[in-house]
């Protein structure tokens, strides 16, 4: 496996990947606790206090019903992670299987499936995303499956590629002599070989669900009201433009730090994994 | 030319693919179109409900009724609106689609004379200031949600400083402009538009651009370009630049589908009646023909720019031409 002892020290020594693995840790620390944490009920709506501007008691200000941001916005982290999640467990099996079946079997296999990959990369993703909500309706379940099912080309595309080169190493070879069953050797002797780079496009691909899903809910076809996710948070926002920046601006700094913790988690355990590949 | 014949013929399982998912997308709804007018009419009997069916072929097995779909794409028939207007969907999309691909190319204009030099200085002074803090914009830049950098721009210059417009095409009045005044005034409502759109495509090129320039400068041919005593000017712009530009051509092909998905966030933002905004509009009220011709058209137009890129990238680089 790939996750030795040589992985954990230069893991260890990259600053980019520690501080992305904080802002993670941090992240999942406020979704579990957010109970604890936030200073006021997310849905607590106090009509005395409508569009107030941040002050010590509501640090972060209020939305038109006077709920407190920072609350809502403590709730929306776990919305955004298990959406970024779920999805990318999806899209990552989805990838897998699909990858290696190509990538092992070859021929009109590999063929039917890369064509495939190809189509599915002809659609620009938000158009699929959103036509496939509009027919089955928007809701926090229908996010996370259509995301996954919208974004496993590249994993299989990786998972392909690594397949055919493992394929051709000697233990393979070896096992395929012996007579060897082809779930065992996909399983047991290629797969656990392939799941370096997975695990790399998996940490950006939570990145870029969080960016979707955000994406998805700002436009009110993703996380509805009133459950709080960042991404309706800012629509509060868009319409309150003019006379209430604190709506527009904290919201989307969550979506960011989030992001650019995956971002940078993911490039770290990518230079961990193999140091030459730097740049 | 063959090469062109060639590629044009590859294109079509590709087609044909797209039509089959897009098919799919379509049969993925609770109940088939008829519900709509059938589910709350209380003059409806069992009867009625199944003539409606087969006056739409409802009641065909699936792929009848794919074939039959297929051969109105192919006509370019998308059906008739399911909005207020009632109007063909063809002529919908057809009306909007200039304003998206405008923007779109201006985004892309603006996404090249940018990244292109800021990748090419970043590589040739390596680990320097500029390189230093343009990575780190980049990466920045990455993560940054295109809707909230709209957002935020929309305070700073439409709000705060009152200097752009902040929604729109162009202005109420704009009929009374003159010439010049007009153009003015489209410009205005298009420059936060276009920087939206290109920012994303800005942090991902200047970096492509970047590792590009680091790549073609360790090649021996630039070695020996500098061994002739060129001066360093002509070996970074003739010699590395010329290659290292070349896979941008790949690149803008790819970008495509990014681009046009994109313009359902900043056209809905910003109110800019494009082909973005109707399917968001279509989207929201459950305009199944509109969201089906667009989504094939989209796909569509993803195919054309590979196709396009691939023509520019063999005029380029006759290597393509000779080895395929």
């Amino acid at each position: 496996m790939f996750l030795n002892d040589d992985f954990v020290r230069r893991m260890r020594r990259n600053g980019m990947a520690m501080a992305g693995l904080g802002i993670v840790v941090v992240l999942f620390c406020v979704a579990i606790f957010a109970n604890q944490l936030s200073p006021y009920p997310p849905s607590h709506i106090d009509t005395t206090n409508i569009l107030a501007p941040p002050t010590w008691s509501h640090p972060l200000g209020t939305d038109v019903l006077g709920r407190d941001v920072l609350s809502r916005m403590i709730h929306g982290a776990g919305v955004s992670l298990s959406v970024g999640f779920v999805a990318v467990g999806i899209s990552t099996l989805i990838g897998m299987i699909l990858g290696a079946v190509s990538g092992y079997y070859g021929g009109l296999m590999d063929r039917i499936v890369m064509r495939f990959v190809d189509v599915m990369l002809c659609f620009p993703s938000f158009f699929l995303i959103l036509a496939v909500i509009a027919f089955v309706g928007p809701s926090i379940w229908n996010i996370m499956i259509v995301i996954g099912v919208t974004s496993w080309m590249g994993v299989a595309r990786l998972v392909r590629a690594e397949f055919l080169s493992i394929r051709e190493r000697d233990f393979v070879q070896a096992a395929i002599s012996q007579g060897a069953r082809d779930g065992r050797i996909i399983f047991l002797h290629i797969l656990p070989n392939a799941l370096a780079p997975v695990l790399v496009a998996a940490t950006l691909g939570i990145a870029s669900a969080v960016l979707i899903e955000s994406g998805l809910s700002f436009l009110g076809i993703g996380v509805q009201p009133p459950d709080p996710s960042w991404g309706n948070m800012l629509t509060e926002g868009k319409d309150n433009i003019e006379i209430a920046w604190w709506l527009s601006v904290y919201p989307g700094m969550a979506i960011l730090t989030t992001v650019m913790g995956y971002n940078m988690l993911g490039e770290g355990i990518r230079d961990s994994l193999d140091p030459r590949l730097r740049r | 030319m063959r090469f062109l014949i060639k590629r044009i013929a590859l294109m079509i399982p590709t087609l044909i693919g797209i039509t089959i998912i897009s098919f799919a997308v379509m049969k993925m709804a609770p109940g088939d179109p008829t519900s709509l007018m059938t589910d709350l009419n209380p003059n409806m009997n069992e009867e009625a409900v199944k003539r409606i069916r087969a006056h739409y072929g409802l009641d065909q097995p699936w792929h009848v009724q794919y074939i039959k779909w297929l051969g109105n794409m192919v006509a370019l028939d998308f059906g008739k609106s399911f909005a207020a207007d009632n109007r063909p969907v063809l002529d919908k999309i057809s009306e909007r689609i200039p304003i998206t691909i405008l923007i779109n190319i201006l985004s892309l204009i603006l996404i090249f004379s940018v990244s292109i030099p800021i990748g090419v200085f970043s590589a040739v002074k390596q680990d320097s200031l500029f390189d230093r803090v343009s990575s780190l914009i980049v990466f920045i830049g990455f993560a940054v949600p295109t809707f909230w950098l709209a957002l935020l721009l929309m305070i700073l210059f439409g709000v705060k400083l009152d200097w752009l417009p902040i929604s729109g095409f162009r202005s109420l009045n704009y009929s009374y402009l003159t010439p010049l005044g007009q153009i003015l005034d489209i410009s205005k409502h298009l420059v936060l538009p276009i920087f939206v759109s290109a920012f994303g495509g800005l942090a991902g090129m200047s970096r492509y651009m970047r590792s590009n320039m680091l790549e073609v400068i360790r090649q021996d041919y630039i070695t020996t370009a500098r061994a002739k005593g060129l001066d360093e000017r002509t070996v970074i712009f003739k010699h590395a630049l010329r290659n290292a530009l070349l896979p941008l051509i790949t690149i803008l092909g790819l970008s495509v589908p990014g681009l046009i998905g994109g313009s359902v966030i900043f056209e809905t933002i910003f109110a800019i009646p494009g082909m973005g905004q109707l399917f968001y509009q279509s989207v929201m009220m459950r305009d199944y023909p509109t969201i089906m011709g667009i989504l094939v058209i989209g796909a569509a137009l993803t195919l054309f720019g590979n196709l396009l890129a691939d023509l520019l990238y063999s005029w380029a680089d006759p290597r393509i031409r000779v080895s395929d």
